[in-house]
């Protein structure tokens, strides 16, 4: 392609010819053969110059827009990891645009901070917002610039060069891919026959190149490196496999850019530059700045920059361009150009013998930006002429203009003087009539009182009779002739000198005209904004972040998608518009539904073939052709401009715009059907024009940012793209303190070196988290105790049962919710004192005070901000979840197990945690109950003192109690019940001399008393002594001969004594007794055992005593009694 | 101690078709005098568990029960005081606890209106008083304390074991300053299934580095050890290239087993 621009400059091709061999149109009788010849070996590569020129041109001015707002980029983000090096070639630079964006110089420092510093502006405002809400919930909200789904490695398919300058995502050229720019001498593949094309950047690359694989050089991995997102279609393409794969992510990217800036701190030779440290501000980033003059004779080579712009200003007529007003941007921002950046020595001396060539750089001064600048918008005087009032206004009193170019600012200040087009954010009155015209409307317009009073007259009528139409004509049964036929007679049959016929004619022609052009303003946002909600829902479905990761995933989304029918058949509706010549109604609604396709939208046939369309018209509004029938110019400017902006969305493929032409000529449609559509129809003013697509206005800010000599940054620049809803359209909201004081911390940062509001953001954001956390911690753990502890009471009031746990939960709530409110304050607290610490360590000593200070304060601000709004959103829920869960706990806690709930006493804290474990004793107790209940061998039982180490055991555990848990004490109890029966029923079997396998008397009234005491003072769970006196257990003595009842009466009246049973306890387990069916005799004995039992209601210790000393022998108390 | 494979394979060979008794353990015990009885039991308890898996289902068929309950019945009716119920058992080489669970269930089934539930069975097993049966009650309480793998005293046993060791690991990470989360507080951060422990800080051990500690009350054999991994762990973790290792951690005479996260 550089070839194609060096024969250009070269004048071996006429402008003309190349501008239609670029636009693929056919060739023209009077061309050149030679010409037409050189150019038809360049053919396959004829769809490339267009990308190549606009890369060109944006690295070219990398030097001299450091400092000036960027342009709106299609992707902000993609300029990820960019970072420009002056007069370098650019760092694997994705995008025309990218070369927009402030180029950080050589010094390694910024280079390194730029990327993020960028996206983080984009990101919080003042940003070339050419990006657009795609977050399924916000239609508007920016997208976050971090990631952006376009990404490295994607290239247009078509060859391995660069394609697409839809701005930011499209591809510079790759300066450093040997195969695009082959050293002098090489033959590049796939153009054999041509002249050998030569590397056009004269800046050394770095050594590392030799390092690299011959076709992708060093500078490419950044930028290849940022997580693709985009469809895998482009991996056809020879640059997707030359992508290394290594790295993907940001943070590893980043991890380049140090790497790559450490090298570069060792490779200098000085230090760099103090100014460019990130502590101190960039110059760049200054609020204000002188402006170099510019100056018309300092101009260096005149031809080239003629040449260039006379190519460029083609290419924009021709539409060859994807958005003509991002062009204008480009050129005003070299108008206003305010100095260039030094480069090195070597970029700035020509090279003798080369000044025309391309072997020097294009802009060498700002003079010559000017000059190019001033060039193209001679070209494209038109368009500027349409622009808004206050547009006009600003170029034809900019100095630099009327410097360069007298005849053009003439022109300018002409166009502004007879300019109507005033723009204003709100909309025209709703009032119907047209306002009082004090120009024409007044009596020195009319020959006579007379006739100046007929006007008025015949004016009143005439609002009358439309009035009335306007309000009676749908109504049926309504006649126009019945109804007004006779009054418009009267007022026409006033007219009689010719005077009054222009007036009226104005009058008529203003009314309807003005009129019809404010339906249609009025229909079109209308429709817009129903597109755009109707795009919103069709495509919310399929909405994702990000394009499928793998071409399989894609292909099988795409063969999914494809049988889904287009909800609305939006192509058909295209179609029709354009044949009925209603594009400029058509288009703009369209635009706004395509708009929020998803990314896989765009690849499926049924829409490819609408985009198609899209194109074929975009390229057919030449703006230059003004003949019978055509479209209006605003019209035009309009679909341009709509167009334009469709093409940058991020989900429209970058190659798109730069279709074969082969695809663009399928897609003929016929516009010739209807002769007198709306298109030819002046229906779009400036207002229109400028409400739908209200980035134009940067134009204005752009060149005001000049006149008020700031640098613009915070001055707006193409923010928001898209107020498409009639809510925007409406009075400004009035500028509160909290948009001030947001401007003014906006103002702050842009003055600050980026690192510092990187850590602003950052503490601010941690900060933000840890007082949600820390308000977790404290005030609601505190409120979930307020909450167990009412609930306990509640549960003491209302007995166990305690309510319904939803109204139980309901009262809390009810009651601990309020206390909520406390958040914000305490969070506001703890952001207020946690924050400034935190800037204070993260930033450089050297702060000055007052810009810590400031700092600090944002940070704290930002964190409460960012804390409160969590707070206030979620503290309620939260509250109510915690308390939820509490009361579920406590209510399980409280379940079958009451006692549970009870406070647990734990060992003191000078126990050792010597005590056996439960485990073990359980083991232990269950191998004694087996043994007693058998079967055993003869030789088995137990030693009388090794049950009362066990039961000695048990206490010591039970005190200590570190491994006990709950269900092991239970079961613990429940054997010790066990335990206690069968000693009562002199069950165990002894060890020791085969006669005497019992237990003597004593050791069984020991053990129980051990047990007795176990039970009353040890276990702290329920013990369910109930047991002893349940059948099973009770029978167990039935098998003893003889049988022994006065342990069992022991036992009960320790029980009783000890309180552990209550009398009527016991009675109640007695009597029930007898339910049972046992042999006749013990059930004699039941029942002497429990009249014995009643007999003694409040037996003392002694007397017990003596009761049993009464009984000498075992088993005759019964008897004797 | 630690224990080879080739030991636990000799227990475990022993092990084939013996009752899970008390009479068993002790035999166990004087064959492998050298290994504590809790070892010994974990091992009993581990191996008899799969011996049951396996052989499980044939218990459970129709006709089976129906067999298990009329030899039952005959034999309560010849004397119900013999160990009737524990003898079937035995000598149909299933676990006593089950055995009578399923004796239950069918007596229930018999005596009651609608068929008994799990609850109320598992409740009549943990106190046989409640079974309506006297002589039922007594073959049941029979059958369970006499059990040493299966039956709600040898789970509580189980869940006690793996209690103290929890307590046990605790102590130690407390002693040795780790800081930890536990299960309680990862489940308050609403963690489904969690380890007993994770490092807040990870320590290296022998050269790998460890992220989390469970420690579990049973023999860590490699089935297990494997089963927890899948049932529990990988889940959780949700990725195989995480590596396990067993800690062996032995205790108050207690052999257990700690996996930990690396």
């Amino acid at each position: 392609m550089a070839a194609v621009l060096e024969s250009l400059l070269r004048e071996e091709l006429s402008v003309a010819v190349a501008v239609r061999w670029i636009a693929r149109s056919a060739q023209s009788s009077e061309d050149d053969p030679r010409e037409a010849a050189a150019l038809s070996s360049l053919r396959p590569l004829r769809k490339e110059f267009v990308p190549f020129l606009l890369n060109f041109l944006r690295e070219q001015s990398s030097r001299v827009l450091p400092q000036g707002p960027p342009t709106p980029a299609k992707a902000p983000g993609s300029s990820t990891g960019l970072p420009g090096r002056s007069g370098g070639p650019p760092r694997g630079g994705r995008g025309a645009r990218n070369q927009l964006f402030p180029p950080i110089e050589a010094s390694s420092a910024t280079a390194a901070d730029a990327p993020s510093a960028r996206r983080g502006g984009r990101r919080r405002g003042p940003g070339p917002a050419r990006e657009r809400g795609r977050g399924p919930g916000g239609l508007e909200e920016g997208v976050s610039g971090e990631c952006l789904p376009w990404a490295g490695g994607r290239r247009p398919r078509s060859s391995g060069s660069p394609s697409s300058p839809s701005l930011a995502r499209s591809d510079p050229p790759n300066l450093s891919n040997l195969e695009e720019f082959p050293p002098v001498g090489s033959v590049p593949p796939g153009s054999a026959g041509t002249k050998p094309s030569r590397r056009i950047n004269p800046t050394p690359v770095s050594e590392e190149r030799s390092l690299s694989k011959p076709k992708t050089c060093f500078t490419s991995p950044p930028i290849s490196c940022v997580p693709s997102s985009q469809p895998s279609v482009l991996d056809t393409s020879p640059w997707g496999h030359g992508i290394p794969s290594g790295c993907r992510s940001l943070q590893e990217e980043r991890e380049m850019l140090r790497k790559e800036r450490s090298k570069q701190l060792q490779q200098s030779p000085t230090p760099a530059c103090p100014t460019l440290e990130p502590g101190s501000p960039h110059p760049s980033r200054t609020g204000h700045l002188t402006a170099e003059p510019a100056d018309p004779t300092r101009v260096s080579s005149r031809h080239r920059l003629e040449l260039v712009a006379l190519v460029y200003s083609s290419c924009i007529a021709e539409n060859l361009v994807p958005n003509l007003f991002l062009e204008l941007f480009f050129v005003l921002q070299l108008l206003t150009a305010r100095r260039m950046v030094a480069a090195k020595d070597s970029d700035l001396e020509p090279t003798p013998g080369a000044v025309d060539s391309l072997e020097s750089p294009l802009f060498q001064s700002v003079h010559d930006c000017v000059f190019f600048a001033v060039q193209v918008l001679e070209h494209q005087f038109h368009v500027l002429s349409h622009l808004d009032k206050g547009t006009l206004k600003l170029l034809a009193e900019n100095e630099r203009l009327l410097c360069f170019s007298p005849a053009l600012q003439g022109r300018l200040r002409a166009a502004y003087e007879g300019s109507v087009a005033k723009v204003s954010l709100a909309m025209p009155p709703s009032a119907q009539a047209v306002s009082f015209q004090p120009e024409t409307d007044n009596r020195a317009n009319f020959s006579s009182d007379r006739a100046f009073h007929t006007f008025k007259k015949q004016r009143d009528v005439f609002y009358e009779v439309l009035r009335e139409w306007e309000d009676r004509h749908e109504e049926p049964g309504w006649d126009f002739e019945k109804g007004l036929g006779s009054r418009i007679r009267a007022m026409m049959g006033q007219l009689s000198a010719a005077c009054s016929h222009s007036h009226f004619v104005r009058l008529f022609q203003k009314q309807l005209l003005q009129g019809e052009r404010r339906q249609f303003a009025v229909v079109l946002l209308s429709l817009r904004l129903l597109a755009k909600f109707l795009g919103f829902v069709a495509f919310l479905p399929y909405r994702g972040p990000e394009p499928p990761p793998t071409r399989e995933l894609q292909d099988s989304i795409l063969s999914l998608r494809s049988q889904v029918p287009p909800v609305l058949d939006v192509r058909a509706l295209l179609q029709q518009g354009l044949r009925a010549r209603r594009a400029v109604l058509t288009v703009p609604w369209l635009v706004e539904f395509l708009s929020l396709a998803d990314h896989i939208v765009p690849m499926l046939d049924y829409y490819r073939s609408i985009f198609t369309l899209l194109l074929h018209l975009h390229r057919s509004l030449v703006l230059s052709k003004e003949s019978e029938g055509e479209m209006c110019f605003l019209n035009k400017l309009l679909l341009l401009a709509v167009l334009g902006w469709l093409f940058q969305i991020p989900t429209v493929p970058e190659d798109l715009f730069f279709l074969e032409e082969g695809q663009l000529d399928v897609f003929e449609v016929d516009t010739v059907a209807s002769e007198h559509g709306l298109d030819s129809m002046p229906v779009v003013d400036q207002q229109l024009l400028y409400t739908c697509c209200p980035y134009i206005g940067e134009l204005r800010k752009l060149l005001a940012s000049w006149v008020s000599g700031s640098s613009g940054r915070s001055g707006g620049l193409v923010r928001k793209i898209t107020p498409t809803t009639t809510t925007g359209l409406g009075a400004q909201p009035p500028q509160t303190t909290q948009g001030l004081q947001a401007q003014l911390a906006q103002a702050f940062f842009h003055n600050q070196p980026p690192s510092l509001r990187r850590t602003v953001e950052f503490v601010a954001e941690r900060i933000g988290s840890n007082c949600v956390k820390h308000i977790k911690a404290t005030l609601v753990a505190e409120l979930v105790r307020q909450a167990e502890s009412l609930l306990q009471e509640q549960l003491v009031t209302q007995g166990q049962e305690g309510g319904d746990p939803a109204q139980l939960l309901e009262i809390l709530c009810s009651q601990l919710c309020p206390h909520g409110a406390q958040a914000l304050t305490q969070g506001r607290e703890f952001c207020q004192k946690k924050s400034p610490g935190a800037v204070r360590a993260l930033l450089p000593e050297e702060t000055p005070a007052a810009v810590l200070s400031s700092a600090e304060n944002i940070a704290v601000s930002l964190a409460t901000e960012k804390a409160c709004a969590w707070l206030s959103a979620n503290i309620t829920a939260l509250i109510r979840r915690e308390v939820k869960a509490a009361v579920s706990r406590t209510l399980r806690a409280q379940g079958p197990e009451p006692a549970a709930r009870g406070e647990r006493r734990g060992c003191s804290r000078a126990c050792e945690h010597h005590a056996p474990l439960p485990s073990h004793l359980i083991s232990e107790i269950k191998d004694v109950l087996s043994l007693a209940v058998g079967p055993r061998d003869p030789e088995e039982g137990v030693a009388p003192e090794y049950l009362e180490q066990l039961l000695g055991q048990l206490g010591q555990m039970l005190r200590c109690r570190q491994f006990l848990c709950p269900p092991a004490e239970q079961h613990l109890a429940k054997c010790s019940v066990e335990l206690a029966s069968l000693l009562v029923a002199d069950q165990i079997p002894i060890l020791g001399p085969p006669a005497q396998h019992q237990l003597e008397r004593g050791q069984a009234r020991r053990l129980l008393l051990m047990l007795l005491s176990l039970w009353k003072d040890d276990f702290q769970v329920p013990v369910p002594l109930q047991l002893l006196l349940r059948p099973r257990n009770v029978a167990l003595l039935a098998d003893t001969r003889p049988r022994e009842w006065d342990l069992l009466l022991f036992l009960l009246r320790e029980l009783v004594e000890k309180g552990l049973m209550r009398r009527m306890e016991i009675e109640a387990c007695l009597g029930s007794l007898h339910e049972t069916q046992w042999p006749g005799d013990f059930s004699e004995e039941l029942a002497t055992l429990f009249n014995l039992f009643l007999a003694e209601p409040h037996v003392p210790e002694h007397q017990l005593r003596a009761c049993e000393l009464v009984q000498p022998n075992r088993g005759t108390v019964l008897a004797q009694s | 101690m630690i224990l080879t494979k080739a030991q636990y394979d000799e227990i475990a060979q022993c092990l084939v078709s013996v009752p899970p008794t008390r009479q068993s353990l002790r035999k166990l015990k004087q064959r492998f005098p050298s290994q504590s009885q809790a070892t010994l039991l974990s091992i009993f308890s581990q191996e008899y568990q799969k011996h049951i898996k396996r052989t499980h289902a044939k218990h459970h068929t129709s006709e089976a029960i129906e067999s298990y309950y009329q030899r039952y019945l005959n034999g309560v009716g010849e004397n119900g005081a013999a160990p009737v119920l524990l003898e079937l058992a035995n000598e149909v080489d299933y676990a006593p606890s089950l055995m009578a669970r399923i004796i239950l269930e069918r007596f229930l089934q018999e005596h009651e209106e609608a068929p008994p539930s799990k609850s109320v069975i598992n409740s009549m097993l943990r106190d046989p008083s409640q079974i309506p049966d006297g002589v039922l009650a007594n073959q049941v309480y029979q059958c369970i304390v006499n059990d040493c793998c299966y039956g709600p005293l040898v789970d509580c046993i189980k869940h006690a074991i793996g209690h103290e060791h929890e307590v046990l690991l605790r102590d130690l990470l407390l002693e040795k300053n780790l800081s930890f989360l536990d299960e309680d507080q990862l489940r308050a951060r609403g963690y489904d299934k969690t380890p007993d422990f994770i490092l807040q800080v990870p320590v290296a051990v022998e050269g790998h580095i460890i992220h989390w500690i469970e420690s579990k009350a049973s023999f860590g054999d490699e089935c297990s050890h494997h089963a927890y991994l899948h049932d529990q762990f990988w889940s959780y973790w949700n990725s195989s290239e995480k590596e396990s290792l067993i800690l062996w951690l032995k205790s108050q005479s207690l052999v257990k087993f700690v996996i930990v996260g690396i």
